[in-house]
């Protein structure tokens, strides 16, 4: 299958910390990849580094095509085929939750306000929150505010979602709605690359998982690695996570 | 005390106060939608503009916020005459005002567009919004409601500021007060009069920020906190 990332020898410092030191890893299409490692490890930074919110300073990155790590790149054409859901959801709390999956196809695709409602109506129930339409952010859970930042994403129909910690904000039971969505996404189809600390749910749902430490790839394998670490050093990062 | 307080000689005299009020509200009106329309500019400027923009803006803004209204409103004044343009006193009174209150209303503005989270920024960006796109729907809005009370406050103070330009003889409630006293010769009842009136107005102005408010901001009136 072609890959729809593909990152190969990236290298990235803020100022002299050497956050990423040489990170390779291809991403099949309708592959889901699970970015696991400790806190500080560049996970964060890489799936950043996809999406063209951090430049990198060497190696090459290409995301469906576009030449991430080429100065010329046009970021707003990379984003109509990337989603990215933030840890801190970054709904706009002035705009309904309708309106914030509006605004993109509207402004971005030039979309009209009625075709808009009726997108907007379509991905909020395909994440369960169909009546929530005209409330705003503030009156929903930190987990129904997650779903509608995937919603709003997934209005702009990407062909690769990148989610960051989605779930470090919430309690487990909010955590346990928004994994849901993210497993009936994997298993329509969406190819994915998700940085978590949900080590079940990566076992369970990714094809593959990335163990990064200490700014590179560390270990590669199937879900089924985190049941066998191969290093000493996921041995200890799981060992820590329970 | 010995002074008799005779308010009937302004009776004959109220349509002039009323004039004076409906002016009033007319110049501070038009100096409020200038001078929103000139700070926010220029706070856009200052937080994006390129570094010679910036320095203009922030010479500009600390011109204004350094020297007094009285001094800026002559300046306007006998500077149009000087340079040959004819203006009337009023619209030299508007644009005077239109001056002095951009820069504050720039200052006000500026605090509320850095108080955007970055963040937010950063997810209109990854949605493929445009620059501009950006600042109009995820930072102006919400900048603006956020400041929204400070900047009622500062357009009630150029409601009342707005008195100083009867020293140009601009048309407003105290050039009519004045009038009314000099035809009168009953000084303290007629400032008495206006100061009540002006009163009325600042009551008026913020209840019309305040309807304004709900308007423009749903979410306020729809959760229903207040601004």
């Amino acid at each position: 299958m072609p890959a729809v990332v593909s990152l190969s020898n990236v290298h990235k410092s803020f100022g002299a910390l050497q956050v990423l030191k040489g990170v390779s890893f291809d991403v099949a299409a309708g592959e889901v990849v699970a970015v696991i490692g400790a806190s500080g490890s560049g996970k964060s930074t890489a799936l950043r580094c996809i999406n063209a919110l951090e430049t990198i300073d060497s190696g090459e990155i290409v995301v469906c095509g576009h030449k991430v790590h080429d100065p010329e790149l046009d970021r707003r054409a990379l984003r109509r085929d990337v989603g990215i859901v933030f840890q801190s959801y970054n709904l706009f709390p002035h705009l309904t939750v309708a309106q914030n999956i509006m605004l993109a196809p509207t402004c971005v695709k030039d979309m009209g306000k009625a075709e808009a409602r009726r997108l907007a109506e379509e991905v909020l129930a395909k994440v369960g929150l169909a009546e929530k339409a005209d409330n705003y952010p503030e009156q929903l859970s930190g987990g129904q505010q997650q779903r509608v930042a995937i919603a709003r994403s997934l209005a702009m129909q990407p062909k690769l979602m990148l989610f960051d910690e989605v779930t470090s904000a919430l309690d487990p039971q909010l955590t346990g709605e928004v994994l849901r969505v993210m497993e009936d996404l994997a298993r329509g189809g969406m190819s994915m690359i998700l940085v978590t600390h949900e080590m079940a749910f990566a076992r369970k749902v990714a094809s593959k998982v990335i163990f990064m430490h200490q700014g590179k790839v560390w270990e590669t394998g199937p879900g089924a690695m985190l049941a066998n670490p191969q290093t000493k050093e996921l041995a200890e990062f799981l060992s820590n996570d329970l | 005390m010995t002074y008799q307080f005779d308010f009937s000689a302004l009776l004959p005299y109220w349509p002039l106060f009323l004039e004076g009020v409906w002016l009033t509200l007319k110049l501070s009106a038009l100096a409020t939608i200038f001078g929103f329309v000139v700070g926010t500019l220029c706070a856009v400027a200052r937080a994006e503009g390129p570094r010679w923009l910036k320095t203009v803006v922030a010479i500009y803004v600390e011109m204004i916020r350094n020297t007094p209204l009285l001094v800026q409103i002559f300046l306007v004044y006998f500077g149009f005459a000087s340079l040959g343009l004819k203006v009337t006193a009023n619209t030299a009174a508007v644009a005077a005002l239109v001056v002095n209150v951009g820069a504050y209303t720039c200052e006000i503005v500026r605090a509320g567009l850095e108080s955007i989270h970055k963040s937010q920024l950063e997810a209109a960006e990854c949605l493929g919004l445009t620059r501009t796109q950006t600042y109009w729907h995820v930072i102006v809005r919400p900048a603006i409601e956020r400041v929204y009370p400070a900047l009622t406050s500062q357009y009630v103070l150029l409601m009342l500021a707005s008195s100083i330009t009867s020293q140009i003889s601009a048309e407003e409630l105290t050039a009519v007060a004045n009038r009314i006293q000099s035809d009168t010769f009953r000084s303290f009842e007629t400032y008495i009069v206006t100061g009540v009136l002006y009163i009325i107005l600042s009551f008026v102005v913020r209840l019309a920020f305040t309807l304004f408010a709900l308007v423009i901001f749903p979410r306020r009136r729809k959760l229903g906190t207040a601004i």
